[in-house]
Formats: C-alpha cells, sequence, structure tokens
C-alpha cells in the first residue's frame, strides 16, 4: 500500500484546467451559522503551488482600488466549482509581477489556442 | 471484542473533514489480525487474547515450536505477536480475526510505537539542554555543562542526562483520534503524528 494512492484517490477530477494567466471565477462554499451559501471571487491566477492534495492556487483582483489575493486549495470541498473566464498569456509560472502593476499595465494578453 | 490492535504504519497525508478543514492524517494497515491463543482467569489468571498481525510470513521461515501454536488455531503464521485485553462477557476464541472495525470514527485511542532512531545526539537535542551563546566572543557552544559537584562526592550520579544514544524508545500517545475507518482495506486514518517511521509496527488500544 502506498500514501500516494491514497492521495490520489482524494483528489478532484472535476474542474477545468487552468493555470497561472488564466481569470477565473471560483464558487466558494460559504458557511454562515446554520445557512451555506456560495460566494463568487472572481481574479487572475497568479500561481499554483505544491502537488496532490496538498496543491494551492492564488486568485488576485483589485477590489475598489485595493489589490486582494485569495489562495484555495484545489481539491478542497469548499470549492464548489471554478471557471475559466479567460486564458491569458503568459511566460513565467508566478506572476508576482503583477503586485507592482497597477490599471492598465497590470492587463494580460488573451491566449486563444489552448496550451 | 478484542481492545486493541496491531498495525504498520504506511504514511502520512492529509484529508479534508466535513467542514473543509485540511487535517493532518498518519494512515496504518490494522489487520487483519488473528488470535493465536486465549489467556483465561481460571488457567492463567486474567483475560487477554493473544493476537498476531497477519502480513503473509513464509511457512519456512516459523520455527516449529511456533508453527504448533499457529496450527492449533488454525491461522496463518504471524510476523509479530502481542497481547491484547479482551472486553468483559465478550466471547473470543483461537482462531477469530480481530479487523479495525473494533473502532468507529471520531473514537479516542492510544497508541504505542516505536520512535525513529536518531543516532548519538548531544544533550541540546537530546534533553532539550539550552547550550551556549552562538556569538560575542562566547566559547561555550552546545556543551551540556557541569554534571555535578567536585570533591564530594567525586563522582557522576548515575542516570546524569548526557549525550548519547537518542530515539527507538517506546512511545504512548493516550489521546489520538481516529478520523476515518476503511473496513475494505483495514486502513486506520489517526489525526496527527505517530511514533515510528513508515512500516514501523505500532499497537492501537481502546482507550
Amino acid at each position: 500500500m502506498d500514501i500516494r494512492e491514497l492521495e490520489k484517490e482524494q483528489l478532484r477530477q472535476d474542474l477545468p484546467d487552468f493555470g497561472p494567466g488564466d481569470t477565473v471565477r471560483v464558487h466558494v462554499k460559504v458557511r454562515e451559522g446554520e445557512k451555506e451559501r456560495i460566494q463568487v471571487f472572481e481574479g487572475v491566477v497568479i500561481g499554483r503551488r505544491g502537488g496532490s492534495i496538498r496543491e494551492t492556487f492564488t486568485v488576485r483582483k483589485v477590489s475598489y482600488g485595493i489589490g486582494v489575493e485569495r489562495v484555495f486549495p484545489v481539491h478542497s470541498p469548499s470549492v464548489a466549482k471554478i471557471d475559466v473566464v479567460r486564458h491569458g498569456r503568459v511566460r513565467r509560472a508566478k506572476l508576482y509581477f503583477l503586485r507592482e502593476l497597477k490599471g492598465k499595465a497590470a492587463r494580460l494578453e488573451e491566449q486563444f489556442t489552448r496550451r | 471484542m478484542v481492545k486493541g490492535i496491531l498495525a504498520r504504519k504506511i504514511g502520512m497525508t492529509q484529508v479534508f473533514d466535513a467542514k473543509g478543514n485540511l487535517v493532518p492524517v498518519t494512515v496504518v494497515q490494522a489487520g487483519p489480525c488473528v488470535v493465536v491463543e486465549r489467556r483465561t482467569a481460571e488457567r492463567d489468571g486474567y483475560e487477554a487474547v493473544e493476537i498476531g498481525l497477519v502480513e503473509g510470513k513464509p511457512p519456512r521461515r516459523v520455527t516449529r515450536p511456533i508453527a504448533g501454536q499457529f496450527a492449533k488455531a488454525g491461522v496463518p503464521p504471524t510476523r509479530v505477536l502481542a497481547e491484547f485485553s479482551v472486553a468483559e462477557g465478550s466471547e473470543v476464541k483461537p482462531g477469530d480475526t480481530v479487523l479495525c472495525e473494533i473502532f468507529a470514527a471520531d473514537e479516542v485511542i492510544r497508541v504505542v510505537g516505536t520512535s525513529k532512531g536518531k543516532g548519538f545526539q548531544g544533550a541540546m537535542k537530546r534533553h532539550n539542554f539550552r547550550g551556549g551563546g552562538a556569538a560575542h566572543g562566547s566559547m561555550f557552544h552546545r556543551a551540556p555543562g557541569s554534571i555535578g559537584p567536585s570533591a564530594y562526592p567525586s563522582r557522576v550520579f548515575p542516570g546524569t542526562r548526557m549525550a548519547g544514544r537518542m530515539g527507538v524508545d517506546r512511545v504512548t500517545l493516550k489521546r489520538v483520534k481516529v478520523v476515518k475507518v476503511d473496513l475494505e482495506r483495514n486502513l486506520l486514518f489517526l489525526r496527527g503524528a505517530v511514533p515510528g517511521g513508515r512500516k514501523a509496527l505500532v499497537r492501537l488500544e481502546k482507550a
């Protein structure tokens, strides 16, 4: 018995293929007391890190002029759905340079062909 | 019902709980175990069972006196044997199997194992001594310091903590939560770390 096989069983298969540069809409399950509702966080994926069950991705958006970044575990059950809104053309895996850029400079070119 | 089981460590991973939190777990292969002998109050003065962890030990590796014990119980030979107490009033006889079903999810159990060997270690790592300053001209770094008075008693007291072999100790964890039970594959998911490396033998007991 291998621990890696056990981890593989826990991985989610229902998520779209997405990576750095893509604009995504993450549907997050939020618990408020008894009720559970879905909250949407839309922004640019600036990186994915970790592997297997530990993998996470960071989404950045600018909300009312303030940069906001959220880190989600890829395989978490609290991520209800991920929609890929648009594929961006990027040449690196981690887009941390976006943090320094504002407005027009912080845009990414769209990529129409599949990676 | 037998109040414990033998298991082998498979490794550590993480699982998401119902709330969506990532929980660190150690996965162990718990069983199947077989009852090899029964200790009874009349014959032995106490109630217990001797169980073995079935791992496919080749029969040619079994010495003849021990082979007789396995044959008598009608069970395959096992590498390890251990004694566990039995719940009062329950019928357990040689030849029975013990599975991880004796534990339920969310139950708090006791885990006994042997810690990983650390080799020859200094007093700082082995006994959590503070050591001395690292810089500013300190010439006393990781040494243990004084090990006792001088002329009287003119000797070092037995048991004084010094550098030496560390690890390979019997370690008991008294409150380990069972996160998940996989009856089909005899797997138990235990919260947090468990003593020993991969494939290490651990003893799980009802707390």
